[in-house]
């Protein structure tokens, strides 16, 4: 008998269309058998599911609040002490000139008179005011960046070119506060990309051993399917598509978790803006958000599988 | 069709599977393959399946070296080779359909197809009727018939067979026995392990008989 050296290669099934029908058959199997465990099913999603809504929930909180920071009642207000010599009128025509910019929101001009008044309510001085022949106090005009322009950087930005106003003497700003709310939503913002890193290195693991425990219950099968030839890309397949599941369904109950527990938020904001007269609403979700949930997800499950597979198939064979 | 080289097997416990093997098995040709308990049969059967490797020497397949086969290779190589065990690993959670479907999903047949061949297989073996069952509600000679209607569904090349009617009564043993010579004229080659000496004898095919990991006999020797 002849033995060739080399062997001649074995016939590969490479046909699309049965490529496809076989994915498609290997996701509704590995459905069905997560549906055939509901519970267990459900309790792993949930797991998941409250992993993904946390870090994703504050999110949205946090880029509310950076949002409120720029209409924040009382904002960083911009103080513009005009020069001596200008008057009612002109100071007015300064007022008007400032609001069309586009990068300053309210305006608001306290003339000498006001300054003069507000003075003497405010202070034990006001008496001493009257020695005076003339009025000491310049007219004032409080300005308000446009929301869109209020972060400190713009604000100082802004603060710097009315300086170069004839008419405008001093130029006061008090970035002290918003410089500290920049840097607690800088702070939050990064606390949550680390929660969100830990939990989702927690799906992970989550799924990887809810694969790893499928793989060992089908041990008997898996040996089988390689006794009558079954390639690992077969093998993997099902366990993988688990995985993806696992990964989806939590993304699903994650939207709900999120939508749910800032919708009970809802009420009590818009009371306490209320207070502050303020129309804001907390927004339920950002497309943004939505995506990053339901393409995460999957991908977090596919990944948890894949590591299970990629450690715990290989050393199941028949013997 | 099938050639051992000075093969050898040991085992990692520093066990001996084989001791130097030489053997020759023609295309079409039926070998009993006997001996005591830990002679080396299953080992022999083994190789040939790759659900062992060798240690020494080198085992020939269907014109492949085994010991140069890829391990991506080895699934294909397994839809070449049938095997039949004692406890005929069948899927408990599984029609006998299913079961003896398997071999014909994993190679990504389409369904139709799988169908007839499903069938055509019951058929030979004679358990058409209990394509519905679980195998748990089948006697031990109607799961060991399932076992063979897996392997040959796929109409391998190889078959090799170990202590296929081990737990089967002298009557179902011979009827057992007498199917697979029913597939042998058909052109399989075929490996039949078998401690039980009695039952092969009659049936006028090539013996090798295994002694310690070595060959004591061989009815049908080339050389
Ligand atoms: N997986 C294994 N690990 C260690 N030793 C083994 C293993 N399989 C078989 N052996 C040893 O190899 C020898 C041959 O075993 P085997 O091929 O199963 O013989 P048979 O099938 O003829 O009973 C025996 O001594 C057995 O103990
Ligand atoms: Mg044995």
């Amino acid at each position: 008998m002849k033995h060739n050296t080399t062997p001649t290669s074995f016939r590969r099934n490479r046909n699309p269309l049965t490529w496809l029908a076989r994915h498609v058959q290997n996701a509704l199997a590995s459905l069905g058998r997560l549906a055939r465990q509901p519970l267990p099913t459900l309790m792993t999603t949930a797991v998941i599911g409250i992993a993904i809504a946390l870090p994703s929930g504050l999110y949205l909180l946090v880029d509310d609040v950076r949002e409120l920071t720029g209409n924040w009642d009382g904002g960083s207000s911009i103080s513009l002490f005009l020069t001596d010599g200008i008057d009612d009128r002109k100071a007015a025509v300064v007022r008007d000139t400032l609001a069309r910019r586009s990068d300053v929101g309210d305006t608001r001009l306290i003339t000498r008179a006001q300054a003069l008044e507000e003075f003497r309510q405010r202070s034990d001085f006001g008496e001493a005011l009257d020695l005076l022949d003339r009025n000491p106090l310049p007219a004032v005009i409080l300005i308000r960046p446009a929301p869109f322009a209020s972060s400190a950087a713009d604000t100082e930005r802004l603060a710097k070119e009315l300086e170069q106003y004839r008419e405008i003497a001093l130029v006061r700003v008090d970035l002290q506060w918003i410089r500290r709310l920049e840097a607690i939503t800088h702070t939050l913002e990064r606390s949550i990309l680390v929660l969100a890193g830990l939990l989702s290195t927690a799906v992970l693991l989550i799924i990887g051993n809810t694969v790893r425990l499928e793989i060992q219950n089908r041990h008997h099968e898996i040996e089988v399917i390689r006794l009558v030839g079954g390639t690992d890309a077969f093998i993997r397949r099902p366990f993988l598509y688990e995985g993806l599941w696992y990964g989806l369904l939590g993304a699903l109950i994650a939207l709900l978790l999120v939508t749910l527990g800032l919708g009970l938020m809802q009420g009590p904001v818009q009371h306490l803006a209320g207070l502050y007269a303020s129309e804001f609403r907390l927004k339920l979700i950002t497309p943004g958000t939505l995506l990053s949930i339901l393409l995460g997800g999957p991908l977090l499950g596919l990944a948890g599988a894949w590591l299970a597979v990629g450690r715990h198939l290989a050393r199941i064979q028949p013997e | 069709m099938i050639r051992f080289d000075n093969v050898a097997k040991r085992y990692p416990a520093g066990r001996e599977g084989l001791a130097r093997v030489s053997l020759q098995v023609k295309p079409g040709e039926l070998v009993f393959v006997t001996g005591h308990s830990g002679a080396g049969k299953s080992t022999l059967l083994k190789l040939i399946g790759l659900l062992e490797r060798t240690t020494r020497g080198q085992v020939w397949v269907n014109k492949r070296n085994l010991n140069r086969l890829k391990a991506r290779d080895v699934p294909y190589h397994r839809r070449e080779v049938g095997m039949i065990f004692q406890d005929h690993r069948l899927l408990a959670d599984r029609t006998v359909f299913d079961n003896v479907a398997l071999p014909l999903v994993v190679a990504g047949m389409g369904y139709q197809e799988i169908q007839r061949r499903v069938h055509a297989a019951l058929d030979k073996v004679g358990l058409l009727d209990k394509e519905r069952s679980q195998p748990v509600t089948l006697s031990g000679g109607e799961q060991q018939r399932v076992g063979i209607a897996r392997t040959l569904v796929s109409k391998p090349p190889v078959l090799l067979a170990d202590e296929p009617t081990g737990n089967l009564d002298p009557k179902l043993s011979r009827e057992i026995m007498e199917l697979f010579l029913q597939f042998n004229q058909v052109g399989v080659t075929m490996l039949i392990a078998t401690h039980d000496i009695d039952l092969i004898q009659g049936f006028g095919k090539r013996i090798v008989q295994l002694h310690k990991g070595r060959i004591l006999y061989d009815s049908g020797a080339v050389t």
